[in-house]
């Protein structure tokens, strides 16, 4: 039983959600929004568990002096700022988001720049993939090499300036080869979903049921 | 005395407006619409109608003219009236959301312009309705049918205990040397999901392949890290490793600690993962599931501390950055028919090979289109519009609302 009523509530669960996709009438309309808002009630109690993991791990890692434990405590500290923070505002202001609380001061003056410092990050990561791809050691790799000069070139302003027909040569790149590629793999990726969500409501694939 | 009577002149004329030496006149009061129309839309939940209308006169698309439409809304004819929203004058189209099914409505248009405004007449009852079937999704109904039939035919094929054969897919032959090789070097081994949610079928494949990496760790005693984005996934992601961990008879191995909750925030996740990978130097590291531009801040840092990186994604906008910083990637569906390769279950390979057959069907369909499009586009060309309407109709048919 452990795992037939799992089974039971899936396939029941997915056979509504195909069905209201073409039923509009009542009780099928919207019961995707309505199953939306189950599973947002389900990820805030999960959440609990989400914090419960991160701090007992970190709290462990403390007491017992593993290897990296000034990380745990910094984001022990973290943590703990935050949510110091977050409660101030709410007793103040009577929300966390209030624009003059102490929560949105520690979101805009450490949390926003500490995302946007990881997210420009990825313009140095592009560079060192990039030079990796490029390497032209072979056929292949000298063909995505050309072409990527061509792509980067035409897609500039100087590359008009060189040679007019350059963006025209980016533009059909572009459509015609990478849009081919691009929309076979979507084909793929849309068939194989449809066939994993039969497999699932079928009860063939259990491995999310461990 | 001239002077006086050209000032008493122009008094006169300012006192009266200054519209008889040009004969300026008030603007006229505006015609309402006509041809109202107003009917139950249709293929919903019988929430909406939707208003039709031939413009006023004097909407003639100039705003000094002409200001716009009001629709107003009422449960009986003689009121009372409430406003159902406003259209800018040109549009001669408007969908009411704000009806409950099975209630009447009427409605009149009022049109506003700086002269006045012109109240249609009254039109209705109207019942917005419920309906059983939507319509437009008939072609997509149709489709699942034929695809969902031909899928299970192929299970049904491979439960008879036929043999089908199924192409490798390098990446996954590659998770028993990955993990083979970080036990060599005595590293442990991180698995990323990514910020997919456990509703993404990417997700749930990428269960079925943590449970492989996990149950050969298993095997080998080697350490198994799985930093989480969503509370949900991490849950799943510990009871699949503490089950991987007990079918080969090592549930002592399974640490709860090493499959963590880190946070939901996107680049805060980057950095805990990347923290990891630099402190602890895994071995091998698996990054199946969801991404976004975080792929490869991760992937980079990965192949920084010589890492086997074995990558798969749904997301296509990633695919590249894998391909790039990962030894292998698994692409697209690849990722998705991963559960059914590695278990080598018939029944799971023959939904493979359905998927597979609707391909190639797909694959001829579309070639025998662009054909008959190019040929039908030469005739219209030609003065010959039949063969061209024909091409209209099937692309249409496969558009969905």
């Amino acid at each position: 039983m452990k795992k037939e009523i799992p089974l039971l509530i899936t396939f029941v669960t997915g056979v509504i959600i195909v069905i209201a996709f073409f039923i509009p009438h009542q009780p099928f309309g919207r019961m995707q929004e309505k199953l939306l808002i189950w599973y947002s009630i389900v990820l805030g109690f999960t959440l609990l568990l989400g914090v419960d993991s991160l701090v007992r791990s970190n709290l462990t890692k403390i007491s017992r002096r593993q290897p990296g434990w000034g990380y745990a405590v910094v984001l022990m500290a973290g943590f703990l700022i935050c949510l110091v923070a977050g409660i101030a505002s709410l007793v103040k202001y009577s929300s966390i988001i209030a624009l003059n609380g102490p929560f949105m001061y520690v979101y805009t003056y450490i949390i926003v720049p500490l995302q946007a410092t990881m997210f420009s990050l990825l313009a140095f990561f592009i560079a060192s993939a990039a030079y990796r791809a490029f390497r032209a050691r072979t056929l292949e790799a000298s063909l995505l090499l050309l072409t990527a000069a061509l792509v980067m070139i035409g897609r500039v302003p100087v590359g008009a300036e060189i040679w007019r027909g350059l963006p025209a040569i980016q533009d059909w790149i572009m459509e015609i080869p990478q849009m081919a590629a691009k929309r076979g793999i979507f084909i793929g990726i849309a068939l194989g979903t449809i066939a994993m969500s039969l497999r699932v409501i079928l009860g063939l694939e259990r491995t999310y049921l461990s | 005395m001239r002077r006086s009577a050209l000032t008493v002149a122009l008094a006169i004329w300012a006192l009266a407006g200054g519209q008889w030496l040009w004969g300026q006149t008030e603007p006229a009061a505006p015609e309402p619409p006509g041809n109202i129309v107003a009917v139950d839309a249709p293929n919903d939940e019988g929430q909406a109608v939707n208003i039709s209308w031939q413009k006023s006169p004097q909407d003639r698309n100039e705003a000094a003219d002409f200001f716009r439409y009001r629709l107003e809304r009422a449960r009986w004819p003689h009121g009372p009236w409430e406003e159902a929203g406003i259209v800018v004058g040109g549009r001669t189209e408007f969908q009411d959301t704000g009806v409950q099914p099975g209630q009447s409505y009427y409605y009149r248009i009022i049109s506003l312009t700086p002269g006045g405004q012109g109240v249609s007449p009254v039109v209705g009852p109207v019942v917005p309705k419920a309906q059983w079937f939507n319509a437009s999704r008939l072609n997509v109904l149709i489709l699942t049918i034929i695809i969902c039939f031909l899928i299970i035919w192929y299970i049904e094929r491979a439960r008879k205990g036929e043999q089908l054969f199924i192409r490798k897919i390098q990446g996954l032959d590659a998770i028993d040397d990955a993990v083979g090789r970080a036990t060599e070097m005595g590293k442990p081994i991180l698995y990323s999901f990514g910020l997919g949610e456990i509703r993404d079928i990417v997700t749930v494949a990428s269960l079925a392949i943590l449970k492989q990496v996990a149950l050969r760790c298993a095997e080998h005693g080697t350490e198994l890290l799985v930093p989480n984005w969503d509370p949900i996934v991490m849950a799943a992601a510990q009871e699949t490793v503490q089950q991987a961990y007990a079918e080969p008879g090592r549930p002592d191995l399974y640490k709860e600690g090493n499959i963590t909750f880190l946070t939901t925030d996107q680049f805060g996740y980057a950095a805990g993962v990347d923290g990891m990978i630099v402190r602890q130097k895994p071995g091998a590291i698996f990054f199946l599931g969801y991404f976004y531009a975080e792929a490869l801040i991760m992937a980079e840092t990965g192949h920084s501390v010589g890492a086997i990186q074995i990558a798969g994604t749904t997301a296509i906008t990633q695919l590249p950055f894998f391909i790039a910083s990962c030894d292998y990637t698994l692409i697209g569906e690849e990722m998705l028919a991963a559960s059914c390769y590695i278990k080598r279950d018939p029944q799971l390979l023959g939904s493979l090979k359905g998927e597979d057959l609707i391909k190639a069907a797909l694959i001829i369909g579309f070639a025998a289109l662009a054909v008959f499009g190019t040929a039908a586009a030469i005739l219209n060309n030609a003065g010959s519009p039949a063969l061209w309407q024909i091409f209209q109709a099937v692309r249409n048919w496969f558009t969905t609302v």
